[in-house]
């Protein structure tokens, strides 16, 4: 299975270190409800959901390593935080819980229709990969859904937070699918189906749960097709941060700072 | 002129001794009985591993990929390489009869075989490891390590756990 090296600025490197900062960002945020969360069942569910995060932001910055050479480490610890392309969802504190819940339910869901988008890629190392992270995330839905249909309409308390975090994190969500550089290289050659399609899929996905669980968003259906009626947030694909990332990166790099490249 | 190593080492020999390494979490086990270790290639430029991990987030990875490297240096292989593999993916439906039977006598659940969609999976009823007895509850599908799920029986009283069917 021979990996041609793709030049520094290819659209399939662009693509696969976005799906690591996603991860390596997000399992951040999940982490930091460890020893914090509201019951203790969810501070175990989170502190796995944090470590599962991760390890696929590892198995993505390995396979960009086997491209590039640069190590998982070197990607994580020693970039600066603007060069990371990571959506901007995934930078935002982690608010209360229903905004965890709320954010953590729509990256899961965007997850899974983008992984199970490689499972038919033409690219063989994006396809391999795919297959064993959707095996575990499948956990993360079913929890996180589950989280979502009970807190939705629960009482008048959790109904208003959960839907102050849908009208939060809706926007943010759809960042997502903000396209990385050169996308249409990679829609033409079979990698995957492009971000616009993928956000039709998810939105029909959450839409009728989010309905379902008398939470309103900013979309409706017309013709068989979604649109949304709010603009997305945008940027992060572009390196165009908050300062929300430039807290979190100096937090997860500071101490690698103190002896770069030190063994532990 | 390229270098021949391992000359007089055979590839039993290597298996034999990657068969001694346990899993750190879960010691009665080794590493091949929970087909961790995929694969060994050895040949006159050095011997390749391969390794499939359990979970992509499993930090015990690079304590095993120095253990495996430390064994079979110390048995005298050169230019020993341990790879990771994800093709195919690691899964519970890889672990034979044996393997499972020796979870339970460490009061761990062994998991059930995977069904197409994870609802599905989960839908069975789950054996206590201790008295056997199907009247057992979900406390949570996420444990205290990736691999592990937590239940309670309602019949011994004895809270065990499972490991996570993936």
């Amino acid at each position: 299975m021979a990996i041609s090296p793709p030049s520094a600025t290819s659209p399939l490197l662009a693509f696969i270190l976005a799906l690591a900062d996603d991860e390596l960002m997000l399992g951040h945020r999940d982490a930091e409800w460890t020893g914090h969360a509201p019951i203790l069942e969810e501070d175990i569910a989170f502190s796995n959901i944090a470590q599962d995060e991760l390890g696929h932001s590892l198995v993505w910055y390995s396979l960009h390593e086997q491209m590039t050479g640069k190590s998982p480490d070197v990607m994580a610890f020693e970039r600066p935080w603007a060069d990371f392309t990571c959506c901007r969802l995934v930078t935002y504190p982690r608010g209360d819980f229903a905004y965890t819940v709320v954010r953590q339910y729509f990256f899961d869901v965007a997850e899974k229709v983008r992984l199970e988008s490689l499972r038919s890629s033409s690219s063989s190392e994006l396809k391999d990969v795919a297959g064993k992270i959707l095996r575990e995330e499948s956990y993360h839905l079913l929890h996180l859904r589950g989280l979502l249909e009970r807190l939705g309409d629960a009482t008048e308390e959790s109904h208003r937070r959960m839907q102050a975090a849908v009208d939060a994190a809706f926007p943010q969500a759809l960042g997502i699918f903000e396209p990385v550089p050169e996308e249409e290289h990679l829609v033409r050659t079979g990698v995957f189906p492009g971000n616009a399609i993928l956000e039709q899929e998810w939105l029909n996905e959450v839409l009728p749960v989010l309905l379902g669980s008398t939470l309103s968003v900013p979309a409706s259906k017309q013709n068989g097709r979604i649109s949304i009626h709010v603009s997305p947030d945008v940027g992060g694909r572009r390196k165009s941060h908050t300062p929300h990332l430039k807290q979190l990166v100096d937090d997860l790099q500071q101490v690698y700072r103190i002896a770069p490249g030190a063994g532990w | 002129m390229v270098r021949t190593v391992n000359k007089g080492i055979d590839k039993e020999a290597i298996w034999k001794e990657l068969g001694k390494i346990r899993d750190p979490e879960i010691p009665i086990l080794t590493l091949t009985e929970m087909r961790i270790i995929r694969d060994v290639q050895l040949d006159e430029k050095g011997v390749c591993v391969t390794m499939s991990p359990t979970f992509a987030g499993c930090p015990a990875l690079d304590h095993m990929r120095d253990e495996i490297r430390t064994r079979l240096r110390d048995m005298g292989c050169e230019e020993v390489e341990v790879r990771l593999s994800f093709s195919p993916p690691w899964s519970t439906d890889m672990l034979d009869e044996s393997t499972k039977l020796k979870l339970e006598t460490v009061g761990i659940t062994p998991p059930p075989p995977l069904k197409q969609r994870l609802e599905d999976s989960l839908a069975e009823p789950v054996a206590c490891p201790y008295c056997h007895s199907t009247t057992t509850r979900v406390e949570s599908l996420f444990g205290a390590t990736l691999c592990k799920q937590l239940y309670f029986c309602e019949a011994c009283k004895q809270p065990f756990e499972r490991f996570k069917p993936v």
